[in-house]
């Protein structure tokens, strides 16, 4: 309950928590809210010499219009992301899914780009950020790059990024008119997802126009439903169309086994909770 | 007793019965509480526990040198160096003469049994150094092979303890035949075998963690003339007395106290190895010391519940009428045997034929000797397992016979016009009413129309199916009559002691051996002795947990406080008013004969003449007017041993719907009509039943210790050992029928288990009569949405998928710990949900 | 160690510590606020849930210097001038706690929870309860007594269940 000694600094700007990252080099480490990482290092799962805590950037906090997308800044704690008119209005799907990180406290202090850079597939939010095609925005030591979404998640907590950059904020395309849904199956409350499904869809007249569904804790990495999208295209928003269509959302994926089911069990409610989260989407 | 009725007609609203708030919780809800690990004394030294990562190993090195190297740190014991200190930590109940018992030490000498046994402690001068250090303990483990599995661990294929030559600890048998309560079991079976009912079925009690909110905290000070002990534990006394035992300390230089305990639930029913170090630790550095334990220490090490394999043979005739029981139990008591150890199913031994009229029954229990945390007292003790095991099989006669549940029941119970009735397993329950609690349950649940959405549902194959569980338990409770447990071979009675004394400003102060931890005693305690004295509720004051204040008691467990501890404040209370009385006659000069007592008052019969309890409090202070030979004092004392148990009962009913596409379990509805005999305090006794409901339905739906193939706890922190919260659990509807005790002055019966035991398999019957058209007769607990589903969609009919040994990582960081290192934390420990 | 200074129920602290220090084992250790528990290590239980800067946060999952310039308010902060908070008067009303562990906790978390939402639904209490664990009361009466501080409660007393008492 204990963490080993460290040193902390607190930077007021990116450039001087990359500085810091650059001199601590392997046995830094970035905290930004710190709802997993503390627990790691009181358990002494983890100890690193130097923690490079981002709580004092104000800059990283905060959700702004930028046209196209919406962008929402690395420190913003899932709380106010929850509450933000430009995510309700542009990014639904954003907004179910963070309702559902962890409990209130949690929400409270952890922050929207700490969970994705953490990188867990059974976090909540990486799947909605796939399916909705967002942008990782990383600074480090030469400027600033973008990640896809479809390039950030490379595997168990491991991300893109180098181990010198800091992920800064997350431009998520609008998606403004589309219906969305997250739908979470746990066992009691203060569970990560045995497995979950983001669902956004865009009806016309009946019709689903466009579909994106991403799958947590299906496999090493949030993954995107693409077989489950493309079976939706141009059906009709009804449980027959969206049931056919939720059977291959299990297909490529590589789900753990673990004490809350096996693999197989896993699979199957990945097309149960498919077709779900889609009907809901579709307000169906 | 004629006190009480003589004063019925004049004296206020009695106390009993009166939902009073709780005296307890100004301090509880503010936070001016005093837990164990709030105390820091001067030059306070703390402890970090070295704990084995391995099942089941030879320790062949402990360098210690590096840690004690290690700034501020005072002193790293090992086993070796208190070997000959330390003892065995107690098993007080031996169920047999020739129980094989390992000795338990407080820390391993040369081999660790169990994956968290502890082999060396640091003591430094704040607990983060003490946590520092013990990363630099270095200890090389020769790995042994690990009996793990139950089943094959009672085949001895593998030696938990190899010197023992037998993980067998001891046979526990009782027989109706035998004990002349019954006919003979097997040959009401074989009858049955030829054209009656024989039902088969094999339970699994799953392992659970008590998981009381407070981790364990000690801290013992040597300083003083005395030694003092504070420590989260239910049992002050009997721990006093084990440690002056065990340890070879004066008991009168023991002073022990239980402060703010924050729940038990059995868990805390123990004497412990912690307890036994921080003790050994401050007598031999001289300074008061601590410990307080991790939760993930707390669930790897603090000891575990149930873990047993449940076959039951059950005769009946034809038409469902019940001819005859037969147990056959393996329990697990993991690598040693606990204080009360084997002991807790043989509570159970009396219980499984329940309210219904067995004619034969027998129950044997094998208790098994593993490498895995050692099992002991977990809310109900014997009682869940029992009641859950019959309760199912009853569900199971009635599917055979084609009837409904509660109609199987009706034909087999105890009518209330049979009381005092006898039970096959001897045991006389002296009230109950179960048709009166059945009525009023079925009809605040709405049976009958549950009933008919079920065949709706079912017709017209919905995708949620609802399913009615039943559960019509009694328990014995109130422990225990020392006769009975002496023939048990219990190690002790199970009196219980209580004080009464009159101050001079005729404020009371009420010493009870009873340890609460939650229970609310403050309160019913004052209730009853306001009601006693005819003094004003708030000028009772309720002294316990201290064994110099309350010295004399058995503690608090086994729904005992009330039916026992309560007894005995009633006694010494009437001791206080006998006492007094003689003091009022001589001031009123009055004959004692010519003198009634009501309402906290003497009066002389006719006329208005009279004392208050508080004027003759005062008057013996002052001693300046008693009569001739009678002591200036009322105080009394009191130490009470009950004749019998008491059996509360109940009807449960609860009403689940099933997610066939998931298997997902969701409770819609749950009704608990109890029947506790007389209530002090309805608030308090809701408040049990509530939170034994839930952790009766925890063992039925989340919770389950798991281990993994090396013996290593999975379920070993709080994201994977499934506590439910409010989100998970659902408001209650809960009533009460009253059959008093007979066999206590207010005819109280016991509360504090009676949920947790009815409500189990209240839950699974009701989960497998959802889904028992898809063929399925079981599943096996906890009923998690995989078991259930598969039972539905993948012909595992018997619900007995295991649970993967297996737990997600949710943290990159968390790389499997090392294994050659120690790890007080946990060696498996997963960190928390959220990023 | 790191010299910092936090407002603690209103009073200034200034302390030097290590940034290891937990803001719990602060309040608790350092400033003697032991109305505030650890009940876990994995920030699942939220015992030692406490306010910062008037949101609740899980004390064991913030170091103290982070709470540096900051507010931070706890279960021994709530009662202004001996008079409980109202979430404090319905946990003692409606029997809320037995053993009183998750207590503090509790009522800072149910606290927060009123001030999002004055008038909770029973589910919408439920949930914003998620991060708390009780082992003593089965939540029942934290639901009510969450119901009867924000006044959503019926006018029925709340002593002994929906349906207690009455002899057979």
């Amino acid at each position: 309950m204990i963490a080993a000694q460290f040193d902390y600094v607190a930077p007021a700007t990116v450039e001087e928590a990359l500085a810091a990252l650059a001199e601590g080099g392997d046995e830094a480490k970035i905290m930004a809210g710190g709802q997993s990482l503390l627990p790691v290092m009181r358990m002494r799962l983890n100890a690193p010499e130097l923690v490079i805590d981002l709580g004092k950037i104000e800059a990283l906090r905060g959700v702004r219009d930028d046209g196209d997308a919406i962008v929402i800044g690395a420190m913003t704690p899932h709380s106010q992301v929850a509450t933000d008119p430009l995510v309700a209005e542009h990014a639904l799907l954003v907004r179910r899914a963070v309702v559902e990180v962890a409990d209130p406290q949690v929400r409270h202090r952890g922050t929207f780009g700490g969970a994705l850079a953490h990188a867990d597939p059974a976090g909540d939010l990486g799947a909605p950020a796939l399916a909705l095609n967002a942008q990782f925005v990383v600074a480090g030591a030469h400027g600033t790059r973008a990640v896809e979404a479809a390039d950030f998640f490379v595997d168990l907590f491991t991300t893109a990024m180098e181990d010198t950059e800091i992920l800064t904020e997350v431009r998520i395309p609008k998606h403004t008119g589309w219906g969305a849904h997250y739908e979470k199956f746990v066992r009691v409350a203060h569970q990560w997802p045995i497995v979950a499904v983001a669902a956004a869809v865009r009806v016309d007249g009946g019709t689903i126009a466009e579909a994106r569904v991403g799958l947590t804790n299906m496999g090493s990495t949030p993954l995107r439903a693409r077989a489950v999208e493309e079976a939706l295209v141009g059906k009709p928003a009804t449980d027959e169309a969206v049931r056919a269509a939720a059977t291959s959302a299990a297909d490529g994926t590589n789900p753990p086994s673990d004490l809350n089911g096996d693999a197989d069990y896993r699979r199957h409610l990945a097309t149960v909770l498919t077709r779900r989260a889609v009907l809901a989407a579709a307000g169906a | 007793m004629t006190v009480t009725e003589d004063r019925a007609e004049t004296a206020p609203k009695a106390e009993v019965g009166q939902a009073r708030r709780r005296k307890e919780d100004q301090r509880l809800i503010t936070g001016r509480t005093k837990w164990t690990d709030n105390i820091q004394l001067p030059g306070m030294l703390h402890l970090a526990m070295v704990r084995s990562p391995f099942a089941h190993a030879r320790i062949t090195n402990i360098d210690v040198e590096a840690a004690k190297a290690s700034p501020n740190v005072v002193s790293v014991l090992t086993g070796a160096d208190v070997a000959d200190e330390q003892g065995g930590l107690p098993n007080a109940w031996p169920i047999t003469p020739d129980q094989v018992t390992p000795n338990h030490p407080s820390i391993a000498v040369d081999r660790v049994t169990f994956a968290g046994e502890i082999v060396a402690v640091v003591v430094a001068r704040s607990a983060a150094a003490a946590r520092d250090a013990v990363e630099l303990v270095d200890v090389d483990y020769e790995e042994l092979p690990a009996a793990l599995d139950l089943k094959e661990a009672a085949e001895d294929k593998v030696l938990a303890h190899p010197d023992l030559g037998t993980n067998k600890s001891a046979l526990w048998v009782f027989d109706s035949e035998t004990a002349g309560s019954g006919s003979g079991v097997d040959a009401a079976i074989e009858a049955a075998r030829d054209g009656g009912i024989v039902i088969e079925r094999e339970y699994r009690q799953q392992r659970l963690i008590p998981a009381f909110m407070e981790p364990r905290s000690c801290v013992v000070d040597p300083t003083g003339d005395q030694i003092v002990v504070w420590t989260a534990t239910q049992i002050p006394h009997i721990l006093r007395f084990l440690m002056a035992a065990v340890l070879g300390y004066p008991e009168s230089k023991i002073r022990v106290i239980a402060p703010d305990v924050g729940g038990g639930f059995g868990g805390k029913l123990q004497t412990t190895p912690e307890e036994w170090i921080t003790f050994m630790a401050a007598r031999r550095l001289g300074k008061p010391c601590k410990y307080t334990e991790s939760r993930s220490e707390s669930l790897i090490a603090a000891h575990h519940g149930r873990d047993q394999w449940q076959k039951l043979t059950l005769s009946a005739e034809k038409d469902g009428t019940v001819t005859g029981l037969k147990v056959e139990l393996l329990a697990d008591l993991g690598s040693y045997v606990a204080l009360m150890g084997g002991g807790v199913p043989v509570l159970g031994a009396f219980m499984y034929n329940s309210i219904y009229k067995f004619p034969a029954y027998q129950f044997n229990c094998q208790t098994v000797l593993t490498n895995k945390t050692w099992t002991d007292a977990y809310r109900g003790a014997g009682r869940p397992e029992a009641t859950f095991a019959i309760e199912r099989i009853m569900d199971e006669l009635a599917a055979e016979v084609g009837v409904d549940p509660m109609a199987i029941r009706e034909q087999n119970w105890i009518t209330h016009e049979e009381f005092p009735f006898t039970s096959v397993a001897g045991l006389e329950y002296d009230s109950g009413n179960y048709e009166a609690a059945t009525e009023k349950a079925k009809k605040m649940f709405g049976y009958d129309a549950l009933r008919a959405e079920q065949e709706q549902r079912r017709a017209s194959e919905d995708p949620v199916q609802l399913g009615i569980g039943i559960s019509t338990f009694t328990e014995m409770c109130g422990l225990a009559p020392s006769r009975i447990l002496g023939a048990l071979d219990y190690g002790a009675g199970g009196w219980e002691h209580a004080s009464v004394r009159m101050l001079p400003t005729g404020k009371v102060e009420v010493l009870t051996g009873s340890s609460a931890h939650g229970q609310g005693h403050e309160t019913a305690w004052s209730q009853i002795v306001a009601d006693r004295l005819g003094v004003p509720f708030e000028d009772v004051e309720v002294l316990h947990g201290d064994t110099q204040i309350a010295h004399k008691g058995m503690d608090t467990y086994g729904s005992r406080s009330l039916v026992v501890g309560g007894e005995a404040v009633i006694k010494a209370a009437d001791k206080v008013i006998e006492k007094a009385k003689v003091i009022a006659a001589h001031l009123l000069e009055a004959s004692v004969d010519d003198l009634e007592f009501s309402g906290g008052r003497f009066g002389v019969k006719g006329t208005d003449q009279g004392l208050a309890m508080a004027e003759i409090a005062l008057a013996t202070f002052a001693a300046h007017n008693l009569p001739d030979g009678v002591e200036a004092s009322l105080d009394s004392d009191a130490t009470f041993d009950p004749v019998s148990f008491s059996y509360p009962h109940g009807t449960h009913l609860c009403a689940v719907e099933i997610d066939t596409e998931t298997g997902a379990v969701a409770m819609r509805k749950y009704v608990a009509v109890d029947d506790i005999g007389t209530i002090v305090n309805p608030l308090i006794v809701e408040g049990q039943v509530h939170g034994g409901l839930v952790q009766g339905i925890a063992q039925a739906l989340w919770e389950e210790a798991v281990h993994d193939d090396a013996g290593t706890l999975v379920s070993a922190s709080f994201v994977d050992y499934l506590v439910p919260t409010a989100a998970d659990t659902i408001s209650f509807d809960t009533a009460h029928t009253t059959s008093p005790s007979t066999t206590n002055t207010l005819g109280t019966k016991g509360v504090g288990e009676a949920g947790c035991i009815a409500s189990t398999p209240a839950v699974v019957n009701a989960v497998v009569d959802a889904i028992r058209h898809f063929g399925v007769n079981d599943v096996q607990m906890p009923c998690t949405p995989a078991r259930v589903y598969k039972a539905i969609h993948q012909q595992d009919q018997g619900g007995e998928t295991p649970t993967p040994g297996g737990a997600a990582p949710h943290f990159d960081e968390a790389d499997v710990a090392d294994r050659s290192a120690g790890a007080t934390d946990g060696a498996a420990a997963q960190a928390g949900d959220h990023q | 160690m790191t010299k910092i200074e936090v407002t603690v129920d209103g009073d200034v602290y200034t302390d030097d510590v290590e940034p290891r220090m937990l803001l719990v084992h602060y309040l608790r250790e350092k400033i003697g606020k032991v109305g505030t528990v650890v009940g876990c290590d994995t920030s699942n239980c939220g015992a030692c849930t406490v306010h910062l800067d008037g949101t609740s946060v899980k004390s064991c999952n913030v170091l103290a210097v982070q709470a540096d310039g900051h507010e931070v308010t706890t279960v021994e902060g709530l009662a202004v001038g001996g008079e409980l908070h109202p979430v404090q008067k319905a946990f003692h009303e409606c029997h809320a706690l037995q053993c009183g562990y998750c207590t503090p906790g509790m009522i800072m978390q149910s606290i927060d929870l009123l001030n999002d939402n004055p008038s909770p639904s029973e589910d919408e209490i439920r949930n914003g309860l998620e991060g708390n664990l009780c082992r003593c009361t089965g939540y029942h009466n934290i639901v009510k007594a969450v119901q009867q501080a924000a006044g959503a409660s019926s006018s029925e007393p709340i002593a002994a269940g929906s349906s207690a008492g009455g002899a057979a």
